[in-house]
């Protein structure tokens, strides 16, 4: 099993000044697998790779080859070989030579080179392309030179940068495929980075799911779709609908104000979930009779092989449906959500839970500003304390200079009913937020938080 | 309503006024002789004269060494300069190109008045000093840009397929800053062949060049002679310059 692993990488963390890129990242990769690094941009995927292949050294933590830490190997002694984002080919030398780069610096014998260049150019279908300027090809076989120049010194494993981001649609799932039979052809382990989740499932064994520097998920394509772990997997892999829920027991949870059966235990009982629903697992009927529950559908959109449908349920859920059926906007629906077609999640946190020091009776420093709270007894001046502020709470305001503290819009989820948005504070910490104003990702937001709604309690220990 | 070729008037105006009729005058002087009658004895003059063969080969010579000195100081100046590890702050650069921006007569004879100070002889060496001193921060500048503007996976791609800090440098930085060097050459090499200012201040005229000598039969009311000669350099200049752009196109051409 030990043996199976090619690169282990422990406890791994990088910052770019006072920002943290990547937090103790701890994964390993099986010899031969194709796994894909995925996440948004800016979540670290693309530094990740690029400290495997060398070009950044890691702040702390160590990444194993085939169990001996290469963290402190410079890039050209590590037998890991890199296609590029924007391809870099070298633009003075030809397909040929861009491609017999790396064999003639290990000063091979050049009938070797010339065996290997011509098999590898073979293998990518460039075979007679040889002699060309690599600037007179177009985006697709300039990538396939690209993978054909890193495959050709038999690295132990490939490191793909978003290889086919500047393609067009059809030609990248062209060359996902041929990427695919190479992988199986080659039996070289790939490591690779994208954005595109459905690039993701498609080529790969295994699945990363990063974001903010952090791994969310580690899984099959599978396991990442029908079980994701939080609501940023949820939302990121596929189409979904979240909405807030409570497991009552095992096998039942709440949620759209109503109850259902599902496969989920082992959550206790009354705890407050996030509940997962796939688009496509909505069954949608214009009887409704037999139906779990009714709603009118608010807009249907055609996307080629279904249609795309928002469905409004009678307490003013809004629910994503597909279905290859067209069903009329403002007609009444019945609706059915098979129980093991419910994704139940434990929610990351239920309130927003900050620490403060107590300045005087009514009032706290917090987040890097002073705030009126209501009068407080048992505690002395200069306390630290911990303060919790409910996410329906929390006042947004369009101007920062009108709030207490000033904010950006760093991530929203629709939850059914309402948006639960993450705000990034100017000078840092976090706070997230319940509304039913619609932000987008990026605005700059006031906070304000009235005094009655801050509940401070002593601090644990 | 005018047309809008109609915008390019002035500058054909002026084209034909400052560019092609001094250059016809230059033409037809050089194949007249004095009294005005067509001959071409002064080109033939020029072949023939053993004094002005020799300082041409002598303007051609320091030129190339100029222009070499000005390569081997220059490019790793811009190199050191583009490099964000190296050299952080824009000042840096700003100073050396800062001499640019000062007239080179005037830098010439503060150069020759610090030998002077000094008490250095004037003669080759005082010369090529001057040279490099006014034509170092053209050189540097384009191969600079060139270096900037390089995009940096080239060099990273070539470490990720194993080439040592060293075989990036010759194999990818250089040949792909090449462009930068050929017009630093041009903007170094043609200017140092027709300069006369800096010999006669820094060599008190011990060392003539192929610009002196036009210039002087030029002073001399030899006009006819000089505008020979000046054509002579005109056709050499260009030719250096048809040389150094059918390299080019040739290359792109054979990459095509």
């Amino acid at each position: 099993m030990a043996n199976d692993i090619i690169i282990d990488i422990k406890h791994l963390c990088k910052s770019f000044g006072d920002k943290k890129v990547l937090e103790d990242i701890n994964l390993y990769v099986r010899r031969g697998e194709f796994i894909t690094l995925l996440g948004p941009s800016g979540c670290g995927k693309t530094t990740l790779l690029r400290q495997i292949a060398g070009f950044i050294a890691p702040d702390s933590g160590c990444i194993l080859l085939e169990g001996k830490d290469i963290s402190s190997i410079p890039p050209y002694k590590r037998p890991l070989n890199t296609v590029f984002q924007r391809y870099a080919l070298f633009p003075h030398l030809d397909v040929y030579d861009n491609i017999a780069f790396g064999l003639k610096l290990q000063k091979l014998p050049k009938d070797e080179i010339d065996k290997r260049v011509q098999k590898m150019l073979k293998m990518v279908s460039m075979t007679d392309y040889d002699d060309r300027s690599v600037e007179s090809l177009s985006g697709g076989q300039q990538q396939r030179v690209a993978i054909a120049r890193a495959l050709v010194n038999y690295p132990k494993v490939l490191l793909l940068d978003e290889p086919f981001a500047a393609l067009d649609l059809k030609m990248r799932k062209d060359m996902q495929i041929e990427l695919k039979e190479l992988h199986k052809k080659m039996g070289i382990t790939f490591i690779y980075v994208t954005h595109d989740q459905e690039e993701a499932l498609t080529l790969s064994d295994t699945v990363v799911v990063l974001n903010e520097g952090r791994i969310q998920q580690i899984g099959t394509p599978t396991d990442i779709y029908n079980e994701p772990c939080n609501s940023f997997v949820a939302d990121f892999i596929g189409e979904s609908t979240i909405l807030n829920g409570r497991m009552i027991d095992d096998y039942r949870v709440e949620f759209m104000e109503m109850e259902f059966e599902c496969v989920d235990k082992d959550f206790g009982k009354d705890v407050p979930v996030d509940v997962v629903i796939r688009p496509e697992d909505v069954y949608i009927m214009s009887k409704t009779d037999g139906a779990q529950f009714t709603g009118t559908v608010k807009s249907c959109i055609f996307k080629g092989v279904h249609y795309e449908m928002f469905v409004e349920t009678s307490n003013g859920y809004e629910l994503m449906v597909q279905d290859y059926n067209c069903f009329e906007v403002g007609s009444l629906v019945g609706l059915y959500i098979k129980p093991s077609d419910i994704q139940v999640m434990r929610k990351e946190r239920t309130c927003n839970t900050l620490e403060a020091t107590l300045v005087d009776e009514t009032h706290i420093d917090m987040l890097g500003a002073r705030w009126e709270c209501l009068p407080q007894e048992g505690f002395k001046a200069g306390d630290s304390v911990k303060v919790t502020v409910d996410f329906d709470k929390v006042d947004l305001l369009d101007h920062q200079e009108d709030g207490q503290i000033a904010g950006e819009v760093r991530f929203l989820l629709y939850k059914g009913n309402h948006y639960h948005l993450t705000i990034d504070i100017d000078g840092g910490g976090r706070l997230w937020v319940d509304t039913d104003d619609i932000w987008d990702k990026g605005d700059l937001v006031g906070v304000n938080i009235r005094p009655q709604d801050l509940k401070i309690s002593r601090c644990d220990g | 309503m005018v047309k809008r070729s109609s915008w390019s008037i002035p500058y054909f105006i002026f084209l034909v006024l400052f560019v092609v009729l001094p250059l016809l005058l230059v033409f037809i002087y050089a194949v007249q002789d004095g009294s005005g009658r067509f001959t071409l004895s002064n080109v033939t003059r020029f072949f023939t004269d053993k004094d002005a063969l020799s300082t041409f080969a002598l303007s051609i010579e320091i030129a190339i060494e100029n222009t070499a000195i000005c390569i081997l100081l220059g490019y790793p100046a811009a190199w050191i300069l583009a490099n964000r590890k190296l050299n952080r702050s824009a000042v840096t650069i700003v100073l050396f190109i800062l001499p640019m921006w000062i007239n080179a007569l005037m830098r010439t004879l503060a150069t020759a008045e610090l030998f002077n100070v000094f008490g250095i002889a004037l003669g080759k060496g005082t010369l090529l000093f001057g040279m490099v001193y006014d034509y170092l921060p053209f050189m540097i500048y384009p191969i600079y840009n060139t270096l900037l503007k390089m995009d940096p996976s080239y060099a990273e791609a070539a470490e990720d397929l194993g080439a040592k800090p060293a075989s990036v440098f010759w194999k990818v930085t250089v040949p792909l800053s090449m462009p930068g060097v050929m017009s630093g050459i041009l903007m170094v090499f043609m200017p140092t062949v027709s300069t006369f200012a800096i010999s006669e201040f820094l060599t008190n005229n011990k060392i003539k060049l192929f610009g002196t000598i036009i210039q002087e039969n030029i002073n001399s009311s030899m006009w006819n002679y000089g505008a020979a000669l000046s054509l002579i350099m005109l056709i050499i200049i260009g030719l250096t310059t048809l040389f150094s752009d059918s390299e080019k196109t040739g290359t792109e051409g054979g990459m095509i």
